[in-house]
């Protein structure tokens, strides 16, 4: 096929190889691969190597070879195309040939940074060129599919960066869907009382913004809903949300509260208070909760529990009470998704040396921070687990279940800045003294270092060293009574007993536990630690490998507010940019019935998981919908009657890219093979 | 013409999303592995046909990589469990050619799991390195060696249809 296309003069490539600074020259011979195409691969007429082909002279020197040499392909040899496909793609385009009539040879990321000798390195390059050069000569120009953007946006999550995304697309007039789990928005933020290094109370700034989500008109917010399934893509998703059954008609209740007033049963609040508290049965999380309208726990409800009471529905001046409300799906049609779901606390139980669980007065953070709220169960003041008694001294522990090989390798990052913050809480509630112990202190944003300092100031006492063990035997008569934290003082080097009244653990910041499955819904996947994976993790943090699905917030890594709210903000830019453009690209990476050549066998029909093929009984054959194939091929490898084509992955694509791989591998093969010559072609390309 | 040590040829098949990436953080993360396999990017590992996998070996390929998402984690919601099914199938058609199952492999990786992937990739090469070059169709039996597995497939791959994932 090659020889068939030369003669027509038509194949005239241009095969470029980037050193990529020293990243691929100081490990692959670049001149000799660059020499070598242009003498050895067929249908090469020019082979240059270029310190950076990604730069803009790089580029303009592709550009005017593809005028000059009158190219017809370009291969580049560079890094992933994952990284720079669209970069060349667009160079080529800029000279007039078809974006796709590229081939990338990955070099960098397969070869020259995981190959140790330069020898086998170079080796592996030729047989990466010689593939894409005879991928290329098989290219066909494309053009992509154009696809309308619907202007409604669903948001995942209604902490403070789903918070900012919605308002953020709301006032610039598109809809929006807001989908939280919980009663309420708020998140963790609503938890909080004061927010670090400025010490402005969390309620203050968040429930302005939340009674601002409750009330726009181009904010639809599902709360007490999860996301069920998402279908569609990029411009026109299809989301079926679970709306679960609130047992209170949000369009009748006012929000008065007499039915939790009256509510008998007592609830331990394991979710907002941290187990800190209690709810009712029918409870909003909070005072300030958005929307007001309360929810009734089928878990603790005793009408549930003895078919009893009905008390909240006698009381109701509305008659917003319904117990027979059912868990309803709603379907709605959105362009794009922002994923902002957050984060857990790490369950420190994990970690019996420290006895939370098993040593009353060992308190988790999120639990340190209900205390410490002014509205939370203790009315501000911090206590130890009797209820009343004050600490005298308190030790606050640094990175548990983080940085710990055991537990999870990275930083939770905002933790030196909440135990800074409690500990400032810590002193001026109680005057006790406060320990903080860490490995080390990382307070590395704007006026973070300054709040260090102050605490320094403030006289909290920060000892270096990994805690060993919080214990309540007592070696000594002072430590009699006490809990004992025994810690190697890395500055001192020695080791010592501290005896406090009580230890706050700086829980690690975890992925939701569901992470993963809500992930698989949207079509995204999570890193090693379990964070959603973003599409470039510097230049590109906000979107995913899933066109149309972006995240925000501590979903996609341990963020504090700002961060959080800012990363929200350019999730809903992004988004709008997608609406006001109106329309989106996409790939025309999918696949075709050849309908002359289609038995009609419909073996097809079942493989796709996307529905995109419909079979026409009249003609008996099968059709491909383009805008509902993804493109990944399993029809076309399945097709028994070769019928169906993957465009930019089709079978002379393909099975050119293996024999290029294995240019060198000819004189291995055996005499039988050498005799017939012919090598087995796919199914369906047969002449 | 034997080379001192014999350095296998493999080609890997490796899925767009998982896999692909996988290999691409291995790069960024500058972890070293063997240089022995030669990747074919497709968009889903649902997408290999098993005539691809024979083609490479017919033309002197020692061994075959097939690289995916894990099962429940495909781009494509379900399109990995189809490439084992697939590879059931493949596994016999190799027992009857006479090639080692052991020359064809499939492994999953998700894109976190680049070290994972670039141990396969160690693990296979050396694996193969002590199977020896492959040599594929000369050394296939045309002796009836293989007759037996050629009729085993037969009742085998009714079987195989049915493998669950």
């Amino acid at each position: 096929m090659a020889e068939k296309a030369r003669a027509n003069g038509e194949v005239r490539i241009g095969v470029y190889v980037c050193h990529c600074g020293s990243n691929i020259a100081a490990t692959v011979d670049v001149e000799e691969v660059a020499r070598w195409a242009a003498q050895n691969l067929e249908g090469v007429v020019v082979a240059r190597e270029y310190k950076f082909l990604c730069s803009s002279l790089g580029q303009a020197m592709i550009r005017d070879d593809v005028k000059e040499h009158r190219l017809t392909r370009v291969v580049v040899a560079a890094c992933s195309p994952h990284l720079h496909e669209k970069t060349f793609r667009r160079a080529c385009a800029s000279a007039g040939l078809n974006p796709f009539l590229l081939q990338m040879a990955n070099i960098r990321e397969h070869v020259s940074w995981v190959t140790r000798h330069r020898e086998s390195a170079t080796e592996k390059v030729k047989a990466l060129v010689a593939a894409a050069v005879r991928r290329v000569v098989h290219h066909e120009p494309l053009e992509p599919l154009s696809v309308p953007v619907n202007r409604h946006t669903l948001v995942v999550g209604g902490g403070i960066a789903g918070i900012q995304a919605a308002l953020e697309l709301a006032d610039a007039g598109y809809p929006v869907y807001l989908v939280e789990r919980e009663p309420s928005i708020g998140g963790h933020m609503a938890q909080y009382d004061k927010t670090f290094p400025t010490l402005d109370c969390a309620a203050c700034i968040l429930t302005p913004k939340m009674s601002e989500v409750g009330q726009h008109d181009q904010i639809r917010l599902l709360t007490w809903s999860e996301l069920e399934e998402v279908s569609g893509s990029v411009g026109n998703f299809h989301v079926r949300i679970r709306r679960k059954a609130r047992h209170v008609r949000e369009d009748v209740c006012n929000g008065c509260g007499f039915c939790i007033e009256k509510c008998p049963r007592k609830q331990i609040d394991e979710v907002f208070e941290a187990g800190m508290g209690y709810r009712k049965a029918i409870y909003t999380p909070f005072p300030q909760a958005v929307p007001k309208v309360p929810v009734i726990d089928e878990g603790s409800c005793i009408w549930f529990e003895k078919g009893k009471c009905r008390i909240c529905e006698k009381v109701c001046p509305t008659g917003a009470i319904d117990f027979d409300q059912k868990d309803e799906i709603l379907e709605v049609d959105v362009g794009n998704i922002i994923l902002a779901t957050g984060w857990d606390l790490f369950d420190c139980r994990r970690i019996p040396q420290y006895g939370y669980g098993r040593l009353p007065n060992v308190f988790t953070s999120l639990e340190l921070e209900r205390m410490c709220n002014a509205s939370g169960p203790t009315g501000g003041r911090v206590v130890l687990r009797d209820g009343v008694t004050e600490p005298k001294s308190v030790c606050i522990i640094h990175c548990v279940g983080s940085r710990d090989l055991r537990y999870n390798t990275y930083c939770s990052s905002i933790c030196c800045m909440l135990s800074l913050k409690l500990g400032h809480l810590i002193l001026e509630k109680t005057g006790a003294k406060v320990y903080a112990c860490y490995i080390d202190m990382r307070p590395n944003k704007k006026d973070y270092e300054e709040f260090y300092q102050r605490l320094l100031d403030e006289g909290m006492l920060f000892i270096r060293g990994k805690v060993a063990e919080v214990t309540d035997v007592p070696r000594t008569p002072q430590e009699e009574g006490k809990l004992i934290v025994q810690v190697e003082d890395t500055l001192l080097r020695k080791q010592r007993r501290i005896p406090v009244d009580m230890v706050v653990l700086m829980g690690a910041i975890e992925p939701r536990r569901d992470a993963r499955e809500t992930g698989i819904k949207v079509g995204i996947a999570c890193g090693a630690a379990g964070w959603y994976i973003e599409r470039h993790p510097k230049l590109d943090p906000i979107a995913t490998m899933t066109e149309g699905v972006f995240i925000a917030g501590a979903c996609q890594g341990p963020k504090d507010i700002p961060d959080a709210v800012g990363q929200g903000a350019a999730a809903a830019a992004r988004v709008q940019g997608m609406i006001s453009k109106g329309t989106v690209l996409i790939e025309p990476v999918v696949a075709t019935i050849d309908e002359d050549a289609c038995s009609g066998c419909r073996v097809c029909n079942n493989l796709c998981p996307f529905g995109a093929i419909d079979f026409l009984a009249e003609q008996a054959v099968s059709r491909i919908n383009a805008v509902l194939c993804k493109g990944c091929g399993t029809c076309v490898a399945a097709c028994p009657a070769g019928a169906i084509t993957g465009a930019h992955f089709n079978n002379d694509q393909i099975s050119a890219e293996i024999e290029g791989l294995l240019w060198d591998a000819a004189g291995d093969r055996g005499p039988e093979a050498a005799a017939t010559g012919r090598p087995l072609e796919p199914a369906g390309v047969q002449e | 013409m034997q080379r001192e040590t014999f350095e296998p040829r493999i080609i890997g098949f490796f899925c767009n999303w998982c896999s692909y990436r996988a290999a691409d953080g291995a790069g960024t993360a500058r972890m070293k592995y063997a240089p022995n396999v030669r990747v074919v990017r497709v968009m889903c590992s649902g997408r290999i046909d098993p005539t691809f996998i024979l083609k490479a070996l017919a033309l002197g390929a020692d061994g075959v990589l097939v690289a995916g998402c894990h099962p429940g984690e495909c781009h494509y919601i379900e399109q990995n469990y189809k490439t084992i099914r697939r590879f059931a199938m493949l596994r016999h058609t190799l027992r009857a050619f006479g090639i080692d199952e052991r020359r064809v492999r499939l492994v999953w990786a998700s894109a976190a799991e680049a070290a994972r992937l670039a141990e396969e990739i160690d693990r296979m090469v050396e694996e193969i390195r002590t199977l020896g070059p492959l040599r594929w169709p000369s050394t296939a039996g045309h002796d009836g060696a293989h007759l037996h597995d050629v009729e085993r497939i037969l009742h085998e791959h009714a079987e195989a249809m049915e493998v669950a994932p």
